[in-house]
């Protein structure tokens, strides 16, 4: 039977804002789901708290709420809208939950709407940790002992039954939050406690320590006539133990015999058989490595990260099916898009190996615990396809962006063996490379493998890459050697440096091979590529074969996803290969992430999935012959490519390399600024540590310092002393300067934000944004309200004035960001990106101004004028939107919450709303914050000596609203004096009871604390607001944050009070 | 493995891929055929419906868990030859006694390896299955190697994989017993059976319907082989008598198409066969599908109406896949059923059959 009847109008719930755990594969995902819906003539509507998603657009669905995912927000949506069914199955965690909690109350029941995609019984079976275990034993599927509970007395009487080590896992949370493993009963107590009070429910399970078993995963797809199949089977590099999200994974499973493996795909089949799973579902099993014995680790019935992995790898559109099979559709009934001859009822064969290797965000947080566990760490992910294992393996590790081009890291070289050794032990984002110089330093693949579990055909297949790289170092460099190499993944570079001879008279380009689902047995329509070194070239042949005659253009994207540089660039990525099409061009794109829209099959008219280093897009470029390249919608990853680009002679679109190096080079860009009168804060640039003291004391403390080159504020800091300067210029000259540091007179004004399209003449504000936080705040943690509320007419006039000079002095040709500081009554340049920001996705929603489309005709060469949208600034839209970041920092041990000059942020939601304060609402609703019910609480206040005279007024209109103000000594004082009734409560240097006590007693709703200093994890107000992280409450570390919520809290008003927007209408 | 001796693939069409030899050396003849089967190349080496063939592996990395004592198909490897991208010198997994080069080396199978697998694949698909020769020498002048791999057939494959004499495999306490006629058959069929609790006695591939009868048997399983159905006369008109005794039979690859031809229906050659486990079959009669493990080069492509129905499809192709005939208990496939390697989703099949073998027996004893 093909699609139900019965469904004609399907409400779809996004995952909301990007968070460890919950990242850009639920807007492929989402954006699939919506597509295939809409194929079918079906009306949809989205709700989705999260701006920067491609499935937000107004193509894609017919009614979209950017609102928060609340359960009552979602109520309110379904009463507007009435849809007939909801999909529950595409939106991740946060959509599935929100899905089960609405039928459980019987409100989808009332409202005649179906659920579709799950049923509650599945989803219980599968996440209600007690019900899951029952069925499982029900069908003969073995779990690790294993007991729920609800308090820590039980578990402490388990643990003691079954011993230590145990891992800790919390019922209903996403990506693991709270979970661990005890190895000792303090440790119990206290990932236990936390856990519990994480669960929605109060439950955590107790379980068996199984760590060092193999951990496999099995994708699989099931249709309500119980067709069933696999489409894809991953091995994690690392055992049992790490989360698999911060696990380097291979696809297809390979250290298992076919009896393990069909065992553990019977198994699989017979869980989604029994859970009566309709769509897609992840099973993880831990299969004991030296014996048939196996234990079902967990299910998710539900489209999730594994499942977009598994899509990239295999080429079987996982979300697309699931969806089609939610409406009614039969797996023999479904196309296989990829060969357009056979169906999605079969098993996808590769003929390729995938690696997939987590981002972490480390390299931003210096002092971050980054100890792995059951605990999802990663921000993102790169995938790389292979022939071999080496040459997969040596593409992820130059994809991931960490300045490595091998899996040899330089700052371990200078340990010793026995270091090397004991750093084994380590299960952290580094023990790969710990593994790999361990390899080199002849420490025996039995000791390597009895410490850390990692199966020895992983580790010999690193040996077999650790003696490629010695024997180039060694001995004359041959042809054969050469084509060694490249076949194991090196690059040119890489053997030039490693045999201090010249490539230039073997080299070879890469050639192709496809991904088409069935290991070339049948012939494919919409293949994608990844390169090789062999001699057929598939792509060359495809290109000659599907010559079309249009202009050809590649579009580069934006690597995996890491803070700073997110999903909207892919959002920007995607759009432009969009508006290719529509100019009647071919579209290719360059990517790595399995996670986003711009690496699905059919976003583009090709794709490759390869790494964005000069060498890989090289071979490309050879291939496609493209009339010209994209390079400004790919964040800092595509940018990078720039300058070797134009010196290949390649017609990049829009902006050249020489105004992106203008706008980058600090004397070019004062030059510029000086020649359009334009003012910046003093700086200067440096190379060293004396130099930078030297600039910062002649520049007058408080100074910015960063490095060049940079997206996200990586590694930026404000000095407040010399000591701060030290520090700074330690760590980052640590790993080798490339570029100069910039120092800057640190201004502590209000901070503008523009986006604006210029076709090199004119030039077109869709809208001024303006920070809630001071400057001093990166503008990606910054709470951006457009339009800006607080600038007069001069200043604005100022802004407008200042952007066109400056796009047209830089001769910008598509985007441009600007950012601002408005102090003292004067407008001050921080900084210019010719190129695609951060807020382009939601500027152009709240707008309407489809900004990168707009930029791609320009580069194309279409005038503004001729466009219409007009030149100058664009009239403000009827509404207000406030972009809300998000953080992830329950998931980061020992990183410092407080907000500074580097990105923290991992996402953002939006409210919009017809006022300013409508909107904030909105915004600080979907961002987490409760904004309604009882105020009774406490405020705890603890702030730097320079904020004392400004928190005064907020901590009043926190009394005001009926909380308790509690204080650190200096603060209480101030406050006392100063007629606000504060308590004085200890800090946590200063004995007990002090301010954990009051977190423990759950008396505490808001702390509010600012301090000079900050990071290092050691510092007792890192650790208390880390506490107050832990326990999920609030922190807010700027005061501009604290008025801004103590303003919203007195409207007293709810979400309830305010309207909701379908954007579709603006 | 890099100061391996240089081996070549020299196709029909005489094209040439240059590699390294492993495994046994020398000069092999055979028909070239691809299997996409990820896991599972100890099991395709030992099946004997490979024999006559050189075996190429899709999947890029082949043997990486190495050889075990335990999961053989056969008593050997019948393939002429063995053709992967990287084979695997340090394998991992707790059963392994040996890696692929050994054991190639042992069965006298000669390998090479370092090729384009997916060149050659995509040649296989788009020219039909080739003959081909793997040889560490090649002649400038190739000429008559040429018209020595245009020649080769395969030939006699039933005769040499098939057992010469009667073997029981008994089950204590079984409730039936099965004959299981061996064209060349897998271990695992006889494996399920007595999982199933059944006994089994494998039988020659002309054992009669009186040999049988004196067996007192309660079914038949026919069993899967290499080969072209049709060379198989003898057998074929074998099956007409077997049909005849009334007992309930299951057929499995070769012995689907033999049995199908063995009552009127027609046979094929196809152009690259289907060999691998993710093939999926559509059961007609209950519009399910099931992932299941293939390996044949041959389809049925009729069946008089009068004497059955074709009740599996191929999902992706369409072809035969299965047969229930009507004028006797006999159903019979051309996937194999929970055939190591590939997916058991089908061993539902060997359950029904026991089944139909309760049931003959209930409706004879009703008579």
């Amino acid at each position: 039977m093909p699609l139900r009847s019965d469904i004609k109008k399907v409400l779809v719930i996004g995952s909301g804002p990007i968070v460890i755990g919950q990242a850009a594969e639920f807007d492929y995902a989402g954006t699939q789901a919506c597509r295939a819906l809409k194929e079918e003539g079906l009306e949809v509507v989205l709700i989705n708290s999260n701006p920067a998603t491609i499935m937000t657009d107004k193509a894609m669905a017919d009614h979209i709420y950017i609102e928060p995912l609340t359960i009552d927000t979602v109520k309110r949506v379904i009463e507007i809208e009435k849809p007939d069914s909801l999909l529950s199955t595409l939106g991740g965690q946060t959509g599935l939950t929100l899905s089960m909690q609405l039928d459980k109350e019987g409100f989808l029941a009332s409202h005649n709407v179906k659920l579709l995609g799950a049923n509650r019984e599945t989803i219980d079976k599968a996440e209600d940790r007690q019900m899951f275990k029952d069925t499982m034993e029900e069908i003969g599927q073995p779990c690790i002992p294993s007991k729920v509970v609800e308090n820590l007395q039980d578990g402490i009487d388990f643990v003691g039954e079954i011993g230590l080590p145990v891992i800790i896992r919390p019922a209903f949370t996403m990506g693991g939050t709270g979970g661990g493993i005890a190895n000792t009963m303090e440790e119990f107590h206290e990932i236990a406690e936390n856990g519990l009070r994480l669960s929605p429910i109060t439950q955590i399970l107790v379980e068996k320590c199984i760590s060092g078993w193999k951990e496999i995963e099995f994708e699989v797809i099931r249709d309500r006539k119980g067709n069933s199949i696999t489409v894809c089977s991953m091995e994690n590099v690392d055992p049992v133990g790490v989360h698999t999200g911060d696990s380097i994974v291979v696809a297809p499973a390979v250290t298992l015999s076919d009896k393990e493996f069909q065992m553990l795909r019977s198994a699989a089949l017979n869980i989604v058989g029994a859970l009566g799973v309709e769509g897609g579902c992840n099973c993880q099993f831990a299969l004991h490595p030296t014996s048939f014995e196996y234990a079902v680790i967990e299910v998710n019935p539900r489209v999730s990260r594994s499942s977009a992995l598994a899509s990239k790898a295999t080429g079987y559109p996982i979300a697309k099916v699931a969806t089609k099979i939610a409406i009614g559709y039969t797996l023999d009934e479904i196309l296989n898009a990829v060969t357009g001859t056979t169906y999605a009822c079969f098993e996808p064969a590769i003929d390729y190996l995938v690696v997939k290797f987590p981002k972490w965000p480390f390299d931003k947080f210096v002092y971050g615990k980054r100890t792995l566990g059951t605990q999802m760490k990663a921000t993102g992910e790169v995938m790389s396809i292979g022939v071999n294992f080496e040459q997969a393996m040596m593409k992820a590790v130059r994809s991931i962006e960490l300045k490595l081009d091998t899996l040899s890291m330089p700052k371990l070289a200078p340990h010793t063996d026995e270091e090397i050794h004991g750093l084994l032990h380590n299960c952290d984002d580094e023990r790969i490379f710990v593994v790999y110089e361990a390899i080199k330093r002849g420490i025996s693949l039995d000791e390597i493998h009895r410490i850390t579990m990692i199966d020895k055909w992983f580790l010999s297949k690193l040996q077999k890459l650790a003696q490629m790289e010695k024997g180039l170092s060694e001995g004359e460099l041959t042809q054969e050697k050469y084509l060694a190499a490249k076949k194991n993944g090196f690059l040119d570079s890489t053997i030039e440096k490693l045999s201090g001879q010249s490539c230039k008279d073997f080299h070879r380009s890469a050639s192709f091979k496809m991904v088409d689902t069935c290991a070339a047995e049948f012939a494919a329509k919409t293949p994608y590529f990844y390169s090789t070194y062999d001699e057929e070239n598939e792509a060359a042949q495809f290109v000659e074969e599907n010559h079309s005659g249009k202009k050809k253009i590649l579009v580069f994207g934006a690597g995996p996803i890491r803070i700073g540089q997110g999903i909207e660039f892919d959002y920007c990525s995607v759009h432009c290969v969009w508006a290719l099409k529509e100019e009647g061009c071919e579209a290719i794109i360059v990517n790595n992430n399995p996670e986003t829209v711009s690496t699905d099959f059919d976003t583009s008219d090709r794709l490759y999935f390869d790494p964005l280093t000069p060498e890989d897009v090289d071979s490309i470029l050879e291939v496609e012959k493209p009339w010209g390249c994209v390079v400004q919608f790919g964040g800092q990853t595509a940018i990078k490519l720039t300058k070797h680009l134009q010196e290949k002679g390649v017609n990049i679109l829009g902006t050249s390399a020489d105004s992106i190096d203008a706008a980058e080079d600090r004397e070019r860009f004062d030059e510029l600024l000086e020649k359009c009168g334009i003012p910046r804060p003093a700086g200067h640039t440096v190379f060293t540590t004396e130099e930078a003291v030297k600039a910062a004391e002649d520049l007058e403390y408080p100074v910015l310092l960063r490095p060049s080159y940079v997206l996200g504020g990586q590694n930026m800091i404000i000095a407040h002393s010399e000591q701060d300067v030290v520090e700074y210029m330690e760590i980052i000259t640590s790993g080798g300067l490339e570029n100069p540091v910039l120092i800057d007179k640190y201004m502590m004004g209000t901070e503008v934000e523009v986006d604006a399209i210029c076709d090199g003449h004119d030039y077109l504000i869709p809208g001024i944004m303006e920070h809630i936080e001071r400057a001093g705040v990166h503008s990606g943690d910054s709470i951006s309200i457009y339009p800006a509320q607080n600038l007069s007419q001069k200043i604005r006039a100022t802004i407008i004035n200042y952007t066109g000079k400056l796009a047209r002095e830089l001769n910008v040709i598509g985007l441009v960001n600007i950012q601002y500081v408005v102090y003292k009554g004067e407008v001050y340049v921080i900084e210019v990106n010719p190129r695609s920001s951060r807020t382009v996705p939601y500027i152009s929603k709240v707008t309407g101004v489809p900004m990168v489309d707009l930029a791609t005709k320009i580069m194309l060469g279409a005038k503004l004028a001729d466009l219409g949208y007009g030149t100058g600034l664009y009239p403000h839209a009827d509404y207000v939107a406030v972009k809300v970041p998000v953080f992830s920092f329950e998931k980061l041990h020992d990183v410092d919450v407080h907000l500074g000059p580097e990105m923290k942020s991992t996402g953002e939601v939006l409210g919009i709303g017809r006022t300013f304060e409508e909107a904030l609402l909105k915004g600080l609703s979907a961002a987490g914050y409760k904004m309604t019910g009882e105020k009774k609480g406490g405020v705890l206040i603890t702030v730097r000596d320079s904020d004392k005279q400004e928190i005064i007024p907020i901590a009043e209109k926190f009394e005001a609203l009926g909380f308790t103000i509690y204080a650190t000594s200096g603060t209480a004082l101030t406050l006392n004096s100063n007629m606000v009734a504060a308590n004085t409560v200890r800090k946590l240097e200063e004995g007990t009871p002090n301010i954990l006590d009051l977190f423990e007693e759950d008396k505490i709703d808001y702390v509010i604390s600012t301090s000079s200093k900050g990071r290092k994890p050691m510092e007792h107000a890192v650790q208390m607001r880390r506490k107050a992280v832990e326990r999920s409450i609030p922190c807010l570390t700027s005061l501009d944050t604290a008025n801004a919520l103590a303003n919203c809290l007195s409207q007293h008003r709810g979400m309830e009070d305010v309207q909701l927007v379908d954007i579709t209408t603006i | 493995m890099e100061q391996a001796k240089k081996a070549y693939l020299l196709l029909a069409n005489g094209k040439v891929f240059e590699g390294y030899s492993f495994g046994a050396q020398g000069k092999t003849i055979g028909e070239v055929v691809f299997t996409t089967g990820v896991v599972g190349f100890q099991e395709t080496l030992t099946d004997p419906s490979y024999c006559g063939q050189i075996i190429t592996q899709t999947f890029p990395l082949v043997g990486n868990y190495g050889i075990n004592g335990e999961d053989f198909e056969s008593s050997r490897s019948y393939a002429k030859g063995y053709i992967v991208r990287e084979w695997c010198d340090a394998p991992s997994n707790f059963r392994m006694t040996e890696d692929l080069d050994q054991f190639l080396k042992e069965q006298g199978v000669i390998g090479l390896y370092g090729i384009d697998t997916r060149a050659l694949t995509r040649i296989l698909r788009e020219n039909g299955v080739m003959n081909g020769c793997i040889t560490t020498e090649l002649p400038e002048d190739k000429t008559q190697l040429l018209q020595e791999i245009a020649d080769y057939r395969v030939a006699s494959a039933v005769e040499e994989t098939s057992c010469k004499e009667s073997q029981p495999f008994p089950v204590e306490g079984s409730k039936y017993t099965i004959a299981l006629y061996d064209f060349g058959y897998q271990y695992s069929i006889r494996r399920w059976l007595n999982r199933l609790g059944c006994s089994v006695v494998v039988v020659p591939p002309l054992t009669n319907a009186q040999e049988i009868k004196e067996l007192h048997v309660d079914g038949i399983m026919l069993s899967n082989g290499p080969g072209d159905p049709a060379d198989n006369q003898a057998i074929i008109a074998n099956l007409k008598e077997l049909a005849k005794t009334g007992l309930p039979i299951l057929g499995a690859g070769l012995g689907h198409q033999m049995m199908a031809l063995a009552m009127g229906g027609e046979t094929v050659k196809m152009k690259h066969g289907h060999r691998g486990g993710n093939q999926p079959v559509t059961d007609l009669d209950f519009g399910t599908t099931f992932i299941t493990s293939q390996n044949h080069g041959y389809t049925v492509t009729s069946i008089p109406q009068e004497m059955g129905r074709i009740s599996h499809v191929n999902a992706n192709d369409q072809t035969c896949e299965g047969v229930r005939y009507t004028v006797f208990p006999c159903v019979t496939v051309q996937f194999h059923p929970a055939v190591c390697s590939g997916p058991r989703d089908t061993d539902g099949l060997f359950r029904e059959f026991v089944e139909l073998i309760e049931k003959t027996k209930e409706d004879a004893v009703c008579r």
